[in-house]
């Protein structure tokens, strides 16, 4: 995912998870609970990991723009020109080690 | 968030933070219930009086209401009756008599007729015409967070004086 959709991934897992928690602590203590809570919370906690694990439509809205190769090969990489004078002088080293 | 497993892992970590935060709460809220207990402890019958290490066997009758004890974080409550008496070498000496667990709120008012389930002993011939108080002590066990212990002190009882 993008850039844009990382930051809503982590937005939505706080959000989530705490909102959860506390409608857990809720449900639990006015129906006198504890298991209840427990439920709640860890429904929510699966809940919460189908919506931020996988790598959803939602969160690549704003792709990074990555250069064309047709566009990398107009500025090709610049060549030293020490490196080609001495180019023979250095292979001949290379084969004697 | 570069990868599946660094979302899983901050999921996992946040929440079980989250969790024991909310445990926190909810054993937090136990010091807002204010319990009002009561009980009674019957003698009916001293069985036996024996010399040799004091031994006595007692008839009980003890009625409890623990009701009150039981908040939606109680998981059992630890109940034991400990008489306590007083002698020359020790300014307090404590035996338990009879212990129980009570799992839940429905069980917690009850009265019972049992014989001392632990032998009340003496370490030595103290135990004539012993005036003596029995105890009702009980252990709040919570499902996370402290356990409460408290008592209520019955006074008022007497061994005989003679053997038998």
């Amino acid at each position: 995912m993008d850039w844009q959709g990382q930051k809503l991934a982590e937005h939505l897992l706080q959000i989530l998870l705490i909102a959860f928690a506390i409608t857990a602590f809720i449900v639990g203590y006015s129906l006198a609970s504890f298991q209840l809570m427990l439920a709640v919370f860890a429904g929510g906690v699966v809940l919460t990991s189908l919506v931020i694990i996988p790598n959803w439509p939602w969160f690549n809205k704003h792709p990074l723009k990555w250069l064309d190769s047709s566009e990398a090969e107009k500025y090709p990489k610049p060549v030293k020109e020490k490196e080609k004078e001495a180019g023979g002088g250095a292979k001949k080293k290379g084969e004697k080690r | 968030m570069h990868s599946f497993g660094y979302r899983a892992n901050a999921l996992l970590t946040l929440s079980v933070t989250i969790l024991a935060i909310i445990c926190g709460i909810a054993s937090f809220s136990d010091t807002f219930n204010s319990p009002s207990p009561s009980a009674s402890i019957q003698v009916l019958n001293v069985n036996r009086f024996q010399k040799l290490d004091d031994e006595v066997s007692l008839t009980l009758n003890i009625t409890a209401d623990l009701q009150s004890l039981f908040t939606w974080n109680t998981k059992q409550v630890f109940v034991f009756v400990a008489a306590e008496y007083e002698t020359l070498k020790n300014s307090l000496n404590q035996v338990s008599l009879w212990d129980g667990i009570i799992p839940s709120q429905e069980h917690a008012k009850f009265w019972i007729r049992t014989t001392n389930k632990y032998r009340f002993t003496d370490q030595g011939s103290n135990l004539r015409g012993k005036e003596f108080n029995l105890t009702l002590h009980w252990h709040v066990m919570p499902k996370t967070g402290k356990m409460i212990a408290d008592k209520i002190v019955l006074t008022g009882y007497v061994l005989p004086q003679e053997y038998r």
